[in-house]
């Protein structure tokens, strides 16, 4: 049983890296679906990174972000966590309501619930690719949003799973839409209990 | 002068005119202890309540309060710092998202172990700011024992 990411074999994160690219290409044909837009994906990008790695990688503590929590229970458990970066909220926005140029750091409710929603489908999307292949039963939580400091929104994964380790799956989104790049950044974090399970039903044993 | 920043789970400690820095506390708790009499501050950044939780293999005493505030007095008081003059200052503990499951209450959880720990070891908590929604920075100056909480929601506040 693994008890620590940096367990896993080169064979086991490869796994790991296709299933962030089957939820990356649900996620973005829903996202597709949701705007009227044609979404192209570019090749998402699979890390174990720990958690300070994480934070430099993205710009640094400071760096205000839009962090989506949904809370996963079934046959795996753990958390997805969305961190979406200012370009995301902007064309969501202006999709759906015609809004130029939002400042992500002062969002009304009603932006809020938008961009809300869309990390709701986003997080469904990838959650139901990896039920399909996984043959897995996986219930979200509805999903909760924040937009603060980076290494704020960071600490509640971090901390609720600190005692396995620092380690989480770190998944580097890149979408196209109307020429714009939109990246999205998702953590990953199954307890050790759920990726045993998952590698299990993967076929990958090397553990 | 020099600005001395703490990581996530980690404390430093100085003398004044040194100031301590650290950035975006979430559910964690910065805890600000100071000698004003000699100077000796430090800043220690918990990230989680009870270190006896932690598995082995991780037992990283820098995390948690029962073990980091007794670690960061004593390094104080090698430098000349009395506990018997020590007072705090505490911040952060918030409650990033809302989804009501007791895995997510860390927040409340770390506030509630650093007061309790500070009260065993007969520190005064003479100001704090913590809980809500929101992240901050803390920078602490041991010079005039200030802590200045930095969020995006409230601004500036020195405490």
């Amino acid at each position: 049983m693994y008890s620590n990411y940096d367990e896993l074999s080169p064979i086991a994160i490869d796994c790991l890296k296709e299933i962030g690219n089957i939820g990356s290409g649900s996620a973005a044909s829903a996202l597709s679906e949701m705007l009227g837009k044609n979404v192209q994906m570019r090749v998402p990008d699979v890390k174990v990174l720990d958690f300070q790695q994480v934070i430099d990688e993205m710009g640094g503590p400071e760096k205000i972000i839009t962090g989506i929590l949904v809370d996963l229970e079934g046959d795996i458990n753990g958390i997805i966590m969305f961190l979406l970066e200012d370009s995301f909220a902007k064309i969501v926005l202006k999709t759906f309501l015609g809004k130029e140029d939002v400042i992500v750091s002062s969002l009304d409710e009603t932006d809020y619930s938008v961009i809300k929603e869309m990390g709701n489908i986003m997080a469904g999307s990838y959650l139901q690719a990896l039920s399909k292949l996984t043959e897995m039963t996986i219930d979200m939580s509805v999903p909760s949003m924040n937009v603060d400091m980076l290494g704020a929104i960071m600490s509640v994964p971090v901390a609720t799973f600190a005692e396995i380790g620092d380690k989480v799956l770190y998944i580097n989104d890149g979408f196209v839409i109307d020429g714009v790049d939109i990246k999205s950044n998702i953590i990953l974090i199954p307890e050790m209990k759920s990726l045993d399970k998952l590698m299990k039903k993967l076929g990958v044993t090397d553990g | 002068m020099a600005n001395l920043t703490i990581g996530i789970g980690d404390f430093k400690v100085c003398r004044k005119p040194d100031v301590l820095v650290t950035y975006a506390l979430g559910s964690c708790v910065g805890i600000c202890l100071l000698d004003a009499q000699t100077g000796i501050g430090g800043l220690s950044h918990i990230m989680l309540p009870d270190s006896t939780v932690a598995v082995k293999g991780f037992e990283t005493p820098m995390r948690f309060p029962d073990t980091a505030i007794p670690m960061m007095i004593k390094q104080m008081e090698s430098m000349g710092a009395s506990r018997s003059r020590m007072r705090s200052k505490i911040a952060g503990g918030a409650t990033m998202f809302a989804i009501s499951s007791d895995k997510f209450n860390i927040g409340e959880r770390n506030v509630a172990a650093v007061k309790k720990i500070l009260s065993q070891l007969r520190i005064p908590i003479i100001a704090e700011d913590v809980g809500e929604n929101y992240g901050r920075t803390v920078f602490f100056y041991p010079e005039t024992g200030g802590m200045e909480v930095r969020s995006t929601a409230k601004g500036n506040v020195m405490l």
